[in-house]
């Protein structure tokens, strides 16, 4: 049982922990707000689109920092590939699940600003398709998971899995991209003003404390959840019959 | 009842089978709960309980199959985690299944086999007799019975030369001449090889005849007691265990 | 282990499934069947106007190896499962990389045969005419079969041993298979109007790179995927 006393020593730090990370939550989310409102005061409204082109400031971050996640599941995944600790598993599932809100954020913010803006709710525009092609990848990577009922076989599996999604991001991007302009639709009018930088970067700091936020928490509840299963089977170990002579 | 066979610092370097506090769990239920067991070199083990007492897992363990999720395994003194490909090059595993492949005929599954060990094809002919499959040899395996199938599976078993056998039931659907046949497959490996072993997984002792040198008796994922050949049966024990 | 015995273990494998869907047949024809069906839908959902059948034969031809040949995998390892041949055949000392390699060479196999019957279907259904440039349409087509059947053969061994494997080896397979889709789809179009754009080297060229990245990275960690 001197496991558990471990276990129990740890938990004070864990505390602290915990209210560190609450405040890079609490951080981003008043950044966020904060970029916001100096967004709307000072970038003047868009020729086109008026006031409609605010949605850029979240929807451009959030592809950004959904990368910045699959980017995170690939180097938990090689790791754990490496060193086989169950703990860089639960990481790499953690940022997947975050990535699969982002890109979902992005994917849903296109949609609403490409209807007033194009009359149509989906556009193939490279970005966004890549995007799309991301949020299936983060998808497929969650459903495999809950397929697979055995501990080390998930993670194994997963791992693998995450890490060919990481190698095949860049080529999707660039495939989708030759397709695109081989076709020459209309391009996005994605060049900025230099008055539209400032929140677009305020935004992608205020989302990437989020972010981390929400996978470290994830993260975290998955740690929880797995020291309270080996703790049950600790105990499932020793209530046998006979248990105390082996 | 004696404690388990196991001296109190076994050197893994003498002996040909040794599990030291191996657990193993599937999702939520624990096939193995810290089984020790220490097989000599030269020995022949039976393995006795209930279904779901985790004997084949504890086979597979050894085999490199399964991990074990805690605790350790060696083979003739290598850890299966360490040199799993050594260990898969000394060990044979027979198990429930026979393992082959219905559309290929019985000489065809014995030829994958032998490119697979990278042995000679000219020893196909000799197992195929040995276990009196040389005239059904290019029938197809899904045309055989199930007896002969597994005789089949222990041809397959004699190409692979191994040093330590790992059966799970060998006798099942097999007929007198059969069981026969297992028998002197283990003795001539347990004998002819350095360092030889076997450990077999069986309800029916009879079977075994005078082969075994000893027989333990695994209950919810341990070992719990050896009962020579001769001593009451595994279901009296199993009765006493779980009273 | 000399890359000789690999070989041979390579080759043993690709000959054993081989044969064994040889003998049992049915896989390829009820796989080709199917293929030629996804054709014919496609002829019924896009209209009889010549014009626009040609211009969607390649995405067709494409979309009907795709869905048809996803099926092709799963048996691939079905075959080991059936009479838990997969327990011996891992305990095989050897490499693991090689049994990977070995099924992969017997689904190219698979797939190329159903590509032999659906691609002639689809040059007459969609009144495309064999184009000049067919050995560059030959080439274009290896390299996407190979990009395909590669992670096919790879994830079908962890889907097929999974629950649901039926959807969930599309759901892993076919996201990543955008590039191979979109690089030979692209390329045989250019290719079937005379490569006026020039584009189509490029395109072949990232197929190569694909196959290349994908087939590399496949063989290095499928290890992972067998052993548990």
């Amino acid at each position: 049982m001197e496991s558990v006393v471990n276990r129990a020593a740890t938990a004070a730090p864990m505390a602290s922990r915990e209210v560190r990370w609450t405040t890079v939550g609490v951080a981003g989310l008043v950044l966020l707000v904060a970029a916001q409102v100096y967004g709307v005061l000072t970038s003047p409204p868009d020729r086109d689109m008026g006031h409609l082109q605010k949605i850029m400031y979240v929807h451009v971050p959030a592809a950004w920092n959904a990368m910045l996640a699959f980017l995170l599941v690939a180097l938990a995944s090689l790791r754990y590939l490496w060193k086989g600790r169950l703990a860089d598993d639960l990481l790499a599932a953690s940022a997947a699940e975050v990535g699969m809100l982002l890109t979902g954020l992005t994917l849903a913010l296109g949609m609403i600003w490409g209807k007033p803006t194009w009359g149509i709710w989906w556009t193939w525009e490279p970005r966004l398709t890549s995007t799309a092609v991301l949020f299936f990848m983060f998808v497929a990577y969650l459903i495999l998971r809950t397929f697979v009922d055995d501990a080390e076989r998930r993670a194994q599996w997963s791992a693998v899995v995450g890490l060919l999604g990481a190698l095949n991001v860049p080529i999707v991007y660039m495939s989708v991209r030759w397709w695109r302009t081989l076709h020459q639709m209309q391009s996005s009018p994605m060049t900025l003003d230099s008055s539209y930088t400032w929140p677009l970067r305020a935004n992608a700091v205020a989302l990437m404390l989020l972010m981390a936020y929400a996978v470290a928490h994830r993260y975290r509840s998955a740690l929880m959840t797995q020291t309270a299963d080996e703790l049950m089977d600790r105990l499932a170990l020793k209530g046998t019959p006979g248990g105390s002579r082996a | 009842m004696p404690a388990t066979a196991i001296p109190l610092n076994p050197d893994p370097g003498t002996l040909a089978l040794l599990a030291d506090g191996v657990t193993r769990r599937y999702g939520r239920r624990w096939a193995l709960r810290g089984a020790n067991l220490a097989v000599r070199p030269g020995e022949v083990v039976g393995l006795e309980g209930h279904n779901g007492s985790g004997k084949s897992t504890l086979l597979r363990v050894f085999s490199t199959l399964i991990r074990a999720t805690s605790g350790r395994a060696s083979v003739l003194g290598h850890d299966v985690r360490e040199r799993p490909d050594w260990v898969r090059g000394q060990v044979a595993l027979m198990t429930y299944h026979p393992g082959l492949y219905d559309d290929l005929t019985a000489r065809e599954n014995l030829q994958f086999a032998a490119s697979m060990l990278g042995r000679d094809a000219s020893g196909i002919d000799a197992a195929l007799d040995r276990v009196g499959l040389l005239r059904d040899g290019d029938e197809r395996v899904r045309t055989f019975s199930s007896g002969m199938q597994r005789r089949l599976s222990l041809a397959r078993l004699l190409m692979q030369r191994p040093r330590v056998l790992l059966l799970d039931e060998p006798y099942n659907s097999l007929d007198r001449q059969g069981v026969a046949l297992v028998n002197e497959v283990v003795a001539e490996v347990v004998r002819g090889s350095e360092g030889g072993a076997a450990l077999i997984v069986l309800h029916d002792r009879q079977s075994a005849g005078s082969l075994l040198d000893r027989v333990e008796v695994m209950f919810q994922g341990r070992v719990e007691g050896q009962a020579e050949p001769e001593l009451p049966s595994a279901s009296e024990m199993l009765a006493e265990l779980a009273s | 282990m000399s890359w000789r015995d690999d070989w041979r273990r390579v080759r043993a494998v690709a000959l054993k499934d081989l044969t064994a869907e040889r003998r049992s047949k049915s896989g390829l024809n009820a796989v080709t069947f199917l293929g030629v069906l996804v054709l014919m839908l496609f002829g019924f959902a896009l209209g009889p106007d010549t014009e626009s059948l040609r211009e969607a034969a390649t995405g067709a031809i494409w979309l009907a190896i795709l869905f048809s040949g996803v099926l092709a995998f799963n048996r691939s390892y079905q075959l080991e499962l059936d009479g838990g041949a997969l327990e011996p055949l891992l305990l095989y000392p050897g490499s693991r990389w090689s049994i990977f390699a070995g099924k992969l060479l017997a689904n190219l196999a698979f797939v190329g045969l159903v590509e032999l019957i659906v691609i002639p279907v689809a040059l007459v259904l969609f009144h495309v005419s064999i184009p000049d440039a067919w050995a560059a349409q030959l080439g274009v087509t290896l390299l996407g079969t190979i990009g395909f059947v590669t992670l096919g053969t790879f994830y079908a061994a962890m889907s097929s041993r999974s629950r649901s494997r039926e959807v969930l080896l599309p759901l892993l397979l076919f996201p990543m298979m955008i590039p191979v889709l979109l690089g030979a789809v692209e390329a045989s179009t250019s290719l079937l109007e005379g490569n006026v754009m020039r584009d189509a080297g490029a395109w072949i060229r990232m197929l190569l790179v694909y196959d290349v990245v994908f087939l590399a990275a496949a063989l290095a960690v499928f290890e992972f995927v067998i052993e548990v």
